[in-house]
């Protein structure tokens, strides 16, 4: 009895009598939620336009925001840093097309994700031998990103906002907003989505492949680098974000894989999800729920909802 | 021209069922076995049997588990680091148990344990494939490591919450802990796996193999043909988490000597699938092929540089490897997307037809 009130009651209770701290808590499940939500953004963006389960996109994060930090130890200006590493970012995604997709172009879909596997560690490899692999930290002064945070009285207590999560949000929103305009409006965007739709019907329309893929990488590394810069701001710049980065692949089954508003409402709801769980039913178990959380969430999910929320196409059922 | 089977006739239906028909086959297996179990231990320095033979082994046997799942049965799995947690810290608490029954007998049937996790986790894969069930999977990965560290019971309460091989001798000979030869773990590694890859390979070319494969190929004439996919799939996923937590079984009792729960991290899911992805799906030559090149290849890109001379500092030579394997990933899918057995496969038809092109 006592452990069926700890586990449906009090939580309950708790949130109840101490609503400052469930804002508190919702709230750093919605930052922390918007950052999974930016990265499955850019697993979606690839997966729409190639078909390609692209698992660098984590570690393209950490890349480019790893860059960033490192051309600015150089002694590079901080904005000319921020230009050059969003060249880096269109290098790789010229590289990765020419190199990695056009040989492998047709192969079955578990060849493309082991190649991205590749991508990956040559990544790891590369950035670490190039800017050293311990962690930095992330220009936040230079790049005029404001620091300390705001504090309310409200709920019955106090509720403290970041000034840098907010930046994060309001940019992210704007980020997504812009590609929503981009994908639906624009002469490049309409061909991404043809793509998307087939491979062969958008070749046989004139639409080159070779080309949306390098600009659809390149979005994703755009998106990336955003990731990277408000994630590195929060915690160090390391490679140690790639186990976090693969909390983006239930973000992905809750939103689906091909939904861009799926991406965003699915990792919204993994990070409150998981912040709530950690703090009101962890430490009925041991705390550190929040390492699988996610997982078992969308596992739930998957059982009841196979597509997603939002997603196009119903996987076919087994 | 020396790989010939003109002449070697079936003359009964064992014969026909063998698993090696061809007489030169029967050879080269021979002749791999006699160096296996007489020529690496007579010459080999502890070395080489204790950081290359031995991990190389146990590699290639959780390499043959996954690839009994995801080669062979089409089921895409990332949760194997977990499944060999689960046979290592299963034979653990059975030594504990149990600590006069024979520690070989442990080591296999602690197999049995992550058999019956796997199955319960491969549940998933009656409602959903490909990607979605590898995410799946990785609910099994993380879940199960944070068990392993949070659960005490498991590691018997140790302070360092690191689980440590008891010594147990066998006919008076020492055979795990550190005092034990790496003679003896090697061999008892060896017979193990041995005899486990001959129960595989006669696994894949019987009946379930076939049915594993057909449910690969395509699931929904599979079940028009009359197999049921609930059975088969979990049979599957059973087979290969039992193959994985013996093999993790012995990477603790006969490797390391002891371990902590981020052994079986998430990298150790990934290392085993790139060694079944760069060695062939669906090929258990090409699972003991991939664990060689994907194991022994860091250790050799690690000793290479000082040996020509080169002094680079231990990080930048790990870093060149991360870079090298990445390369190497990518040049192999791109050059032979079906793997090194491929590779042996075309080998073999050009030694059939030497010296004429075909």
């Amino acid at each position: 009895m006592h452990v069926l009130y700890l586990i449906f009651i009090d939580p309950f209770v708790q949130m109840g009598t101490a609503p400052d701290l469930l804002v508190q808590t919702l709230w750093e499940g919605l930052v922390g939620g918007m950052l999974y939500a930016l990265i499955a953004l850019g697993f979606v963006l690839i997966f729409k336009a190639s078909g390609v389960f692209n698992f660098a996109q984590g570690i393209m994060v950490v890349f480019s925001a790893l860059t960033l930090v490192g051309l600015y130890a150089h002694g590079v200006p901080a904005f000319l840093a921020l230009a050059l590493t969003v060249a880096v970012m269109y290098l790789l995604a010229f590289t990765v097309e020419r190199v990695v997709l056009r040989p492998l172009v047709n192969q079955p879909d578990i060849i493309l994700f082991m190649a991205t596997f590749g991508i990956t560690y040559f990544l790891i490899g590369f950035g670490e031998f190039v800017f050293g692999g311990d962690p930095k930290v992330m220009i936040t002064d230079d790049l005029y990103l404001p620091k300390g945070s705001i504090t309310y009285k409200a709920f019955g207590g106090i509720v403290s906002l970041q000034r840098l999560d907010i930046v994060a949000v309001v940019v992210a929103s704007i980020m997504v907003a812009g590609l929503g305009v981009f994908f639906s409006k624009t002469r490049i965007g309409r061909a991404l989505r043809a793509v998307a739709d087939s491979h062969s019907a958008a070749l046989s329309v004139g639409i080159s492949l070779e080309q949306i893929w390098v600009i659809v990488w390149f979005a994703a590394g755009l998106v990336a680098l955003v990731t990277g810069i408000f994630w590195g701001a929060r915690s160090d710049v390391s490679f140690a974000l790639e186990v976090i980065a693969l909390k983006a692949l239930p973000v992905l089954i809750l939103g689906g894989f091909t939904s861009i508003p799926g991406a965003i409402v699915g990792g919204l709801i993994i990070g409150i999800g998981e912040k709530l769980g950690e703090f009101y039913w962890g430490p009925l178990v041991g705390g550190g729920t929040d390492a699988w959380f996610a997982y078992v969430i969308a596992l739930v999910f998957l059982l009841f909802r196979p597509q997603g929320l939002f997603g196009e196409q119903i996987i076919e059922r087994v | 021209m020396f790989y010939r089977e003109a002449g070697q006739f079936k003359t009964s239906y064992a014969s026909d069922l063998a698993v090696f028909p061809i007489l030169q086959d029967r050879i080269g297996i021979a002749v791999i076995l006699a160096i296996a179990f007489v020529v690496i231990p007579l010459t080999g320095n502890d070395f080489i049997i204790n950081a290359v033979m031995i991990p190389f082994l146990i590699f290639s046997l959780a390499a043959i588990g996954l690839n009994l799942l995801t080669g062979y049965t089409g089921q895409l799995s990332l949760g194997t680091g977990a499944f060999m947690g689960v046979g290592a810290y299963a034979c653990y608490k059975l030594t504990t148990i149990f600590p006069g029954v024979n520690i070989i007998i442990l080591v296999v049937a602690s197999g049995f344990f992550s058999a019956l996790v796997g199955a319960v986790f491969g549940l998933p894969s009656l409602r959903i494939k490909g990607f979605y069930l590898a995410i799946a999977t990785l609910a099994a990965q993380f879940f199960l490591e944070w068990c392993f560290t949070r659960i005490p019971w498991l590691y018997n309460y140790n302070l360092s919450t690191a689980i440590e091989v008891p010594q147990r001798e066998l006919f008076g000979v020492i055979v795990t802990g550190p005092r034990a030869t790496a003679e003896t773990r090697y061999y008892i590694v060896l017979a193990i796996v041995v005899a486990m890859t001959w129960v595989a390979s006669n696994l894949v070319h019987g009946r379930i193999g076939r049915m594993w494969m057909a449910v690969r190929d395509m699931d929904i004439a599979a079940e028009l043909m009359g197999i049921r996919l609930l059975p088969t799939k979990l049979l599957a996923f059973a087979v290969s988490s039992f193959y994985c937590g013996v093999a993790g079984a012995m990477m603790v009792f006969l490797w390391y000597g002891g371990a902590e729960a981020n052994v079986f991290n998430i990298n150790q899911s990934f290392t085993t699938l790139f060694m079944i992805i760069i060695g062939g799906l669906g090929s258990i030559l090409g699972s003991f092929l991939g664990a060689a090149l994907i194991y022994i290849l860091p250790i050799v890109l690690r000793f290479l540089p000082p040996e020509l001379g080169l002094s680079l500092h231990a990080a930048t030579i790990e870093h060149i490897t991360y870079m090298t394997v990445g390369v190497l990933i990518i040049f192999f899918l791109i050059a032979e997307p079906a793997g090194l057995a491929r590779l042996w496969q075309i080998g073999k038809q050009k030694l059939r037809v030497w010296p004429f092109p075909y």
